[in-house]
């Protein structure tokens, strides 16, 4: 039985590293993104801006709390390494997001929204429950399943047609983290096809 | 004679089509009205949780309660002044409204994911419903 478990362990840290090498690709492929186009696009004007403001502000509050989760869980001591350095590379694509979300928010005349209080998060996520490696990870396929989608649902509101590539490309970003993370907690693929939206 | 018979022959299946759709007409209404509570939840923890949970105030507000509840009065959480205009409670029809098209239902408020598969949205109704109006200890 032992044996079993520790295989599984052993199996599971191994996808992580594998995991941890493919997102490190995809975070440097990122750099090189049309992302980056859509903002120097962006600093220009903004179209639709006053319903495109409010969809990125949902969206930047929705990144202050996956940073916060990521650190909070990451600082908990119940990752081991392997898993640990997966969990810094999201959450480094995390903080690009941030700052792309911000970034375009204060060019078209907005003030980003403000991260709450690590304690804050910390009640509202019931992070304090998590009391293995494996909960974290399972906590954090949650989180990034429910950003995933929030993005693809909100591609339709957007009025700027370069601000729905952006949120495709932030909800691409979320959906691997939880097929990652969801395949390396064990969890289930969905047998119908559009899973996120 | 061919020609008559061809006209039984669409009648007849006129009349077949009418009385399955007729048949089968109550059970859809019932089982759009009622939702599927389990099914809900799974909606709701893949498309709501991003930004909700049942007991905490996060991106939007706590959802525990929130059929019969009055509208934008979850405490502690910030409210636009678009919510904040409607009067009335969350109701099953309004709830379905507001997750229809959030921003027709409450234009400027902060919602601005919507639901469109009318199934889904009664599924997430229905788990609301079902959820206890305290949590388990």
């Amino acid at each position: 039985m032992s044996n079993i478990m520790e295989e599984q362990t052993h199996t599971r840290r191994n996808l992580f590293k594998t995991a941890g090498i493919a997102a490190a690709g995809i975070g440097l492929a990122t750099i090189g993104s049309p992302l980056l186009a859509v903002q120097k696009k962006n600093t220009r004007k903004v179209a639709g801006a006053g319903s495109d403001v409010g969809v990125m502000q949902g969206a930047l509050a929705l990144e202050h709390e996956g940073i916060a989760a990521y650190r909070i869980a990451g600082g908990s001591g119940l990752l081991s390494k392997g898993v640990l350095d997966v969990a810094l590379v999201f959450l480094g694509h995390h903080e690009a997001h941030r700052d792309s979300l911000a970034k375009l928010i204060m060019t078209a005349g907005g003030k980003p929204v403000q991260p709450k209080t690590d304690a804050d998060y910390i009640a509202a996520l019931n992070i304090g429950a998590l009391k293995s490696e494996g909960d974290v990870i399972k906590f954090a396929a949650g989180l990034e399943q429910g950003a995933a989608n929030a993005y693809v649902g909100q591609v339709a509101a957007l009025k700027d047609r370069q601000l729905s590539r952006l949120f495709a490309q932030l909800g691409s970003d979320e959906a691997v983290h939880w097929a990652i993370l969801n395949n390396a907690s064990g969890g289930a693929i969905a047998k119908d096809a559009y899973l996120f939206g | 004679m061919l020609s008559q018979k061809r006209n039984r022959s669409r009648a007849a299946i006129t009349a077949a089509l009418t009385l399955s759709l007729l048949a089968a007409l109550p059970f859809a209404t019932a089982a759009s009205a009622a939702g599927n509570a389990a099914a809900g939840e799974t909606t709701y923890k893949a498309k709501c949780s991003g930004c909700h949970s049942l007991d905490a105030n996060r991106i939007g507000p706590a959802h525990r309660g929130i059929v019969g509840r009055r509208i934008a009065t979850v405490p502690g959480f910030s409210y636009s002044s678009a919510l904040k205009k409607i009067k009335g409670v969350w109701s099953p029809a309004r709830l379905d409204q507001w997750l229809k098209a959030p921003q027709k239902f409450a234009p400027g408020s902060k919602m601005f994911l919507a639901v469109p598969d009318a199934a889904q949205r009664q599924n997430i109704i229905a788990y609301l419903q079902s959820v206890p109006s305290k949590p388990s200890k």
